[in-house]
């Protein structure tokens, strides 16, 4: 060390090859250096604290490690990563306690006492958006209004198969089978303007008054047997899920869409031409009874109860 | 080429001021101890209330409600605090136009915390002439004893200071036992380590460099002077006569020999610049580090008291009553900026006494816009979100206006009622008879929340809309 190069006058590290052949001493510069002790140090506390080394089928995890339950229920500890952060959050975080809390006490209370507690109410209204939104808005429209012809309008007062908080957990937990047969075959042309138009005289609607008189006869005979259903004053079965003929509301036929007598009648025709053939799920397996229960005060809510 | 570097800032030395005693200064006591008093007890007040904590002043951020006595502000009463802004410059401008920098002087904390730092200085070190001589002395034990207990002193009132600000936003009982058990939220451990740094930076390390280089105040005050403001300002012609001050020599004891001479009667005994807290010499007239604050005034005041010649060498006029001319005091930025001050002020008064007792938002559910019931009738569907700011629970009836026949329906609720200082959402929905329906059309129509239990009187009006096929 400390020697000299005589042509340069650089440093050189003392070491000779071949006679003549010297090393110069050119040291790494200092900023490179101290960056590279950094990085070492920082390789360090990265191993240290974050999933570093496979051991076996395994690996180390490192110091901060997130513990939480998988979907399954089965405690799982893995290395820390926002997954699985948020995991724990919407199991044991703060708000996710208190959802908890508040979804106990709507499982121990009764539908009239949520119904008359205006904060039960409204966590219901919030939660149960949620789940609704989620499950059932796919086919009822996010504000429950339902698709004529299609999906069943939640939001009104006529429910095909009953509206009672009882009937509407049944609906949810069993799912429902809305059929009604294809008239294509029993009736012909004339037949069917025949019943159509006695349907539509059922609600007020405007029709042949002769062409009613037939077609009640074939709605409440043997020729049809839509009264089986239907129920001979048109109101409909609940046990059947068959609708109500004589009210305002119209939910395959969209009478209310037409705007002509003869479009409101081939309109009428058309759905008992090709009959209904309609299918809710049951939600039993996929969501859990809390779950049905906020759902059912939920949409009991919804529901218009008419004027009391 | 030995060019002087240009100098922009010229590092002064550390002022050390020495004592006065007269009547700014104590009026400068006695507000430091009103402000310390307030401002350290403040936290421990208790209050009772209805509901929330009691203390009376706290500002809860976890339930966004800001308590001051009687007073709950909510942040939808953001406007009143930007009216107190203005209130407060339009005020201290005001003041400025009459008085000079007063608040400077006896009111800003920079100035108050800086004489409180001060104040334990002078009590652990002595007095201007034994802090100087103390300064020079090598590090022994008496300089290491005193200049540490001072500085520990400092850190424990600029510690105290920072912790009793972060008081003011939660319980403070709770709060300061979480706080020395290591329970309490980062936030309020920040919050105390920032205020204790810059409390001991400004108040014990900076001082009046913060009024000097910091402060932006010092820099648009003469925008607010005139010829009438009252300021802080030396007599020249009395006291330096027509040959200049002079000591009190054998020869120029007497005001009579003094003017015989041609000598004015300033003695030049430097006690004005040895009090002065930013270091100026008051006679070279109106500086930008002046903070008013008087002390020259008491520092000359004693020693013509000595002298037993009349008072006001040094005194708060104007540069008019120094001229012999009179001193107006309605001028033109007096006038427009106590007008300010006043409509700001009554503006205020007028906002808090004014301000929404109640929060209604009313969103009109658009999916769907309406529904047809089996009878024919149409329904709408409305989300209400109440917030009842009072602090008694308050019950209301809810009709609806504007729409014949119109049923309002909120389920099996008999009433909306609210809890006291609590929010509320209820799904409502208005029903119209068949007969009554107006086809095709979006009409206005009004909520009415008509009061039964609670503190209020009048009924609430608030306009919707129906929506019908």
């Amino acid at each position: 060390m400390g020697e000299r190069d005589p042509l340069t006058g650089a440093e050189t590290t003392g070491h000779t090859w071949d006679d003549n052949i010297q090393e110069f001493n050119n040291p790494l510069p200092r900023w490179w250096l101290w960056s590279f002790y950094a990085t070492v140090i920082f390789a360090i506390v990265y191993w240290t604290m974050y999933p570093s080394w496979p051991v076996a089928s395994s690996y180390l995890k490192g110091l901060t490690t997130i513990t939480y339950q998988t979907d399954a229920g089965e405690e799982v500890t893995s290395h820390w990563n926002t997954r699985a952060l948020l995991q724990r959050d919407m199991q044991t975080g703060k708000s996710a306690v208190a959802q908890k809390t508040y979804l106990k006490v709507i499982e121990d209370s009764s539908y009239d006492d949520i119904a008359v507690d205006a904060d039960k109410m409204a966590f219901v209204e919030s939660y149960g958006n949620g789940v609704f939104g989620d499950y059932c808005a796919a086919c009822h429209q996010s504000g429950a209004g339902g698709v004529v012809g299609e999906y069943p309008n939640l939001i009104d007062d006529d429910w095909l198969w009953g509206g009672s908080s009882t009937e509407i957990e049944t609906t949810l937990k069993a799912g429902r089978v809305g059929f009604m047969p294809a008239f294509e075959e029993t009736f012909n042309e004339e037949q069917l303007t025949q019943v159509a138009s006695y349907v539509l005289s059922m609600s007020g609607e405007e029709n042949d008054a002769t062409l009613a008189k037939a077609g009640e006869e074939i709605f409440q005979g043997q020729v049809g047997g839509c009264h089986l259903c239907h129920t001979s004053a048109g109101t409909g079965l609940k046990s059947q899920g068959a609708a109500n003929l004589t009210d305002k509301i119209w939910t395959i036929a969209d009478v209310r869409g037409a705007t002509t007598p003869e479009e409101k009648l081939s309109r009428v025709k058309s759905v008992i031409h090709n009959g209904v053939n309609r299918v809710m799920p049951s939600w039993s397996s996929r969501l859990s009874d809390t779950e049905i229960k906020v759902l059912t005060a939920y949409l009991l809510n919804k529901r218009a109860t008419g004027d009391q | 080429m030995n060019e002087v570097p240009l100098k922009f800032v010229e590092y002064q030395k550390i002022i050390e001021p020495r004592s006065v005693k007269g009547q700014f200064r104590n009026i400068k006591t006695i507000i430091l101890i009103l402000a310390f008093v307030t401002y350290f007890l403040l936290p421990w007040l208790p209050w009772s209330r209805d509901i929330g904590p009691n203390q009376a002043v706290i500002f809860d951020l976890s339930s966004h409600k800001y308590y001051l006595f009687n007073l709950v502000l909510h942040p939808q009463d953001i406007l009143s605090l930007a009216i107190l802004m203005v209130f407060a410059a339009a005020f201290l401008f005001f003041i400025t136009t009459i008085a000079g920098r007063v608040f400077c002087g006896f009111f800003c904390f920079q100035t108050i915390w800086t004489d409180a730092f001060r104040l334990i200085e002078r009590l652990i070190q002595g007095d201007r002439v034994t802090r100087l001589r103390l300064k020079k002395q090598k590090w022994n034990f008496e300089k290491v004893r005193k200049v540490g207990l001072t500085t520990a002193l400092w850190l424990a009132l600029a510690f105290w200071s920072g912790l009793t600000f972060t008081l003011y936003w939660s319980e403070a009982g709770q709060l300061l036992v979480d706080f020395f058990t290591g329970q309490a939220p980062l936030a309020a451990y920040m919050c105390t380590a920032i205020l204790t740094t810059t409390t001991f930076l400004a108040a014990g390390m900076a001082k009046d460099v913060i009024c000097m280089h910091i402060c932006p105040y010092s820099r648009f005050q003469s925008a607010m002077f005139d010829e009438n403001t009252a300021i802080v300002s030396y007599d020249k012609v009395r006291g330096e006569g027509e040959n200049g001050r002079a000591k009190p020599l054998k020869t120029l004891k007497t005001q009579e020999d003094r003017t015989k001479a041609g000598v004015g009667d300033c003695i030049d005994c430097n006690y004005c610049v040895q009090v002065c807290p930013m270091g100026i010499d008051i006679r070279d007239g109106l500086q930008v580090a002046c903070i008013h604050c008087g002390l020259c005034i008491d520092a000359c005041d004693n020693i013509m008291d000595k002298q037993g010649w009349a008072h006001g060498l040094v005194s708060f006029s104007s540069e008019n009553a120094l001229a012999k001319k009179k001193t107006s005091r309605f001028g033109i930025r007096t006038i427009g900026y106590g007008l300010a001050s006043l409509i700001a002020g009554a503006f205020l008064v007028f906002s808090v006494v004014n301000s929404a007792k109640l929060t209604v938002d009313i969103a009109h559910v658009r999916s769907p816009l309406y529904v047809v019931l089996s009878d024919g009738s149409i329904q709408n569907s409305y989300k209400f979100k109440f917030y009842n700011m009072t602090s008694k629970p308050a019950t209301f009836d809810l009709s609806v206006e504007g729409l014949p026949n119109a049923k309002v329906d909120i389920g099996k609720l008999k009433h909306i009622e609210l809890k006291a200082s609590r929010g509320l959402r209820v799904s409502v929905r208005v029903r119209q008879a068949s007969a009554d329906v107006k086809r095709n059309a979006n009409q206005p129509i009004r909520f009415k929340l008509t009061p039964i239990k609670g503190e209020f009187e009048e009924a609430i009006i608030h306009p919707s809309q129906f929506i019908t096929p």
